[in-house]
């Protein structure tokens, strides 16, 4: 298990150093200057000068690649170009909200997905499995931004039980920040939990088909016994890729949601700074995603490991 | 009488937080489209700097009010030398920054010198490029010599980028400005909301609110919903004009649509062939059906223009006769310039929906007259390389959102690239004219200098539709700046 756990923290690395200098180059590349976009179109030609120098931009490319990677090493992500406050507080604020709401959407989804998946599974091809499935096919169907509106339009407009979006901040107390989260938790958590309750449900309908259950069944199990003695863990490999895979599309890709109730997380962050040329804060943020992928894809093989030994002893 | 006795507890009860919610809205919550970078309006041109800061927090030796006209400020009252060059100020005694630390003459020039110095970062330099030395007379005297005549000068004191700063807070003031205004900075939550509070010892008037916060929601939609849920109190320049009926339609709000200063233009290269020729200017200018373009990109909202000047302003002059929509001709000025069969041209589109929407509808109208356009959508950055300091484009709709920026067609280096010694000339005697009828027979006739030349299509006036509480009074309805001025404003009972 420790072998197979370093093997996988030293691709964990890798990955990130050669995210890093991917990332760089790509936005290096980007056509755009942070300081002419600042000034707008009165600004004079050595205005913009003035202010190039001032945030370090005159300086090669090589140097500030290494700097920023160096910099990110000792926790220093450098000063954003637009905000001019530094940018582990900016990601620092935003990840306050995204990550609390990508929790909050799993969370919700896994609880919705768990329960429907195996209640599918356990009674197929009856009037529940065909009615949970067509709900999920609706789920999946749904465009999230559009649930989100509609949920805006009854909750907050029609009913006034929440305020249209918005973060007050942590500050004001739990419940409150909580009751933000929530209309845009439901609106990411339903096509999450569909997905993953069809998952749920075919991954357990494939392990209940296998040798080992039937050996399980002979042995004098009901069929039900057999089902969450042993073919629930095994179904686990598939969901939670899924739910690797979710969390990691949360933190990043909640960004038409983060819109919608103009919520100010990480995705919103991304999108004005890439708008503002605000380099410095989209290398870091992407990287920063990066990062959370790569984290939550060795947790995930990690616990792959401990939900099925057989693959601690293939590496 | 069970009954009764409910329904006198429940009006009670109703009274009640009737009551509470009138002792509370003290406050406002103003939505904002755009978030500002940061909150220094010397640093850069980000016009939401100004939407949060400009009289709130900042302000300068004179001011804009609601109709453009040019108020004092900071300065009390002001001479003017017989040869326009020696303006001397002199200030309002007792005002304090918001740090506590008084407001005099060495800050004025501390402040004007730092705008106008070799590494200055200021957006809008060129507002103090004729200022040749500052002078603290006493606290509250100062002499600002200039050197050469500027009839603009009290006007370019008004911008927000001339605000009056201290040497003590400037340095902290893109995260926690200092001004001298009857508001203070409290908070910011980056990427959600600014909160400003009453200046309990504010040198002028005191505000009538205690407080503001203003929110930042980008999408159109979402700025829909937080008003009509009333999470915010007023939305000036709403984004969503296709939603102002239902909003006019509400006895809950209030719709003002006033005017800004957007000249939003049809802007041509020229120095590009065939734009060099005036006649296929001309052309351009007659294939193009305004009101159309009003009716398809703003919903409506918009004056037509027919030069670069604001149609509220006194001095204005309505030439968009001399531009009106007739394909005809513009086809017969096409072929007269040589170009039957028409030609092939770029249009690149910045991201703002009245030049994507508008775009469609032009290449649209232009295709009907021969000229094949190809739109290319541009984010900001790339419209600034590409277009604004590349010259690479044939046509591009901007809106110049400046006040009185008529001067940029005397810069021949400016992205239209518009060269006219007639028209340098007449800039420079409007900046020799210290005289207002002399200043407006210049104005007048610099609108019809540009329109005569077709430099671009003049397409309207951008508006200011704001959509607020209809308790809500004092609210500025045209935007002659970018500016929230809350100064004024209040609940009315």
């Amino acid at each position: 298990m420790l072998r197979y756990s370093l093997k996988r923290l030293m691709s964990l690395g890798l990955s990130l150093l050669a995210a890093s200098a991917v990332i760089f180059l790509a936005i290096e590349v980007v056509p755009g200057d942070p300081a002419s976009y600042m000034l707008g179109i009165n600004a004079q030609p050595d205005t913009i000068s003035a202010l190039r120098e001032e945030l370090g931009l005159n300086v090669s490319a090589l140097s500030r690649y290494v700097t920023w990677v160096t910099g990110m090493l000792t926790g220093d992500f450098g000063t954003s170009y637009t905000y001019r406050t530094p940018v582990v507080d900016m990601i620092g604020d935003r990840i306050m909200i995204s990550l609390p709401l990508a929790i909050y959407a799993l969370t919700l989804s896994t609880l919705i997905a768990f329960p429907a998946g195996i209640l599918a599974a356990s009674k197929r091809g009856s009037v529940t499995d065909v009615s949970i499935m067509g709900a999920t096919q609706l789920g999946v169907a749904i465009p999230n931004f559009w649930f989100a509106m509609l949920l805006v339009v009854v909750f907050s407009i029609n009913l006034r039980w929440f305020s249209a979006g918005g973060f007050p901040g942590w500050d004001e107390g739990l419940f409150v920040g909580l009751k933000a989260l929530t209309l845009p938790a439901i609106a990411l958590a339903l096509p999450q939990a569909s997905i993953l309750a069809r998952v749920m449900r075919s991954a357990l309908i494939d392990t209940m088909n296998e040798d080992f259950i039937r050996t399980a069944r002979a042995k004098g199990l009901t069929r039900r016994q057999a089902m969450w003695r042993h073919a629930l863990r095994n179904a686990m490999i598939p969901v939670l890729t899924i739910i690797g895979l979710q969390f990691s599309f949360l933190m990043a890709g909640a960004i038409i949601i983060e819109n919608v109730f103009f919520l100010p997380g990480l995705g919103r962050l991304v999108f004005q700074s890439i708008s503002q040329r605000d380099l410095i804060v989209v290398e870091s943020v992407v990287m920063l995603l990066v990062f959370a992928v790569v984290l939550v894809t060795f947790l995930v093989d990690i616990a792959y490991a401990a939900v099925d030994p057989r693959l601690r002893g293939r590496s | 009488m069970k009954y009764l006795n409910i329904k006198l507890a429940m009006a009670s009860a109703l009274a009640i937080t009737a009551g509470m919610a009138n002792a509370e809205t003290k406050d406002i919550t103003i939505g904002m489209q755009l978030e500002p970078p940061h909150l220094d309006p010397t640093g850069a041109a980000a016009g939401a700097i100004d939407s949060v800061v400009y009289a709130n927090i900042f302000e300068g030796l004179t001011r804009f009010d609601a109709t453009g006209a040019i108020l004092p400020a900071l300065a009390e009252s002001w001479t003017i030398s017989d040869d326009g060059l020696v303006y001397t100020f002199s200030l309002h005694s007792g005002v304090m920054f918001h740090d506590g630390t008084s407001m005099d003459s060495e800050d004025v020039k501390f402040s004007l010198d730092r705008a106008r110095a070799e590494d200055s970062t200021n957006a809008q330099k060129a507002l103090f490029e004729g200022i040749d030395t500052v002078e603290a007379l006493d606290p509250t005297t100062v002499r600002v010599t200039l050197s050469a005549p500027n009839g603009a000068f009290l006007f370019n004191m008004a911008w927000g980028d001339a605000v009056i700063v201290a040497s003590e807070s400037i340095d902290d003031a893109k995260t926690h400005p200092v001004g001298t205004g009857p508001f203070t900075f409290t908070n910011w939550v980056q990427g959600d909301s600014i909160t400003i509070s009453k200046n309990a010892d504010y040198w002028g008037t005191p505000a009538r609110l205690d407080g503001a916060t203003f929110k930042f929601i980008s999408d159109p939609t979402a700025a829909y919903a937080a008003v009509m849920a009333e999470d915010v109190d007023a939305f000036p320049n709403f984004p969503a004009p296709e939603n102002l009926p239902q909003f006019e339609a509400d006895s809950r709000f209030n719709v003002l649509v006033g005017s800004t200063e957007g000249e939003t233009i049809l802007s041509t290269n020229n120095k590009m062939p065939p734009f060099d020729n005036v006649k296929v200017r001309e052309a351009l200018a007659h294939a193009i059906d305004r009101q159309a373009v009003i009716d398809g990109a703003m919903f409506g909202l918009g004056t037509p223009i027919g030069t670069h000047f604001a149609p509220h302003h006194p001095d204005y002059v309505d030439l968009t006769g001399q531009s009106n929509y007739d394909p005809e001709l513009a086809k017969s000025l096409l072929a007269e310039a040589g170009y039957p069969d028409g030609f092939e041209t770029t249009l690149k589109l910045p991201p703002p929906p009245y030049a994507r929407r508008g775009g469609e509808i032009i290449a649209a109208q232009l295709r009907e007259v021969g000229i094949n356009v190809e739109i290319s959508n541009l984010e900001w950055a790339q419209w600034l390389e590409q277009v604004f300091r590349g010259y690479d484009f044939g046509l591009t709709i901007v809106s110049h959102t400046e006040p009185m920026d008529i001067g940029i067609y005397a810069r021949p280096e400016y992205y239209f690239q518009y060269d006219s010694a007639a028209f340098q000339q007449l800039m420079e005697d409007l900046n020799d004219a210290t005289d207002p009828d002399a200043r407006s027979v210049i104005l007048k006739s610099a609108q019809r200098m540009i329109a005569d030349d077709y430099v671009n299509g003049y397409l309207f006036q951008l508006a200011n539709p704001t959509v607020a509480n209809a308790n809500i009074v004092g609210l500025w309805l045209n935007a002659p700046t970018q500016a929230n001025d809350l100064t004024a404003v209040y609940w009315n009972d």
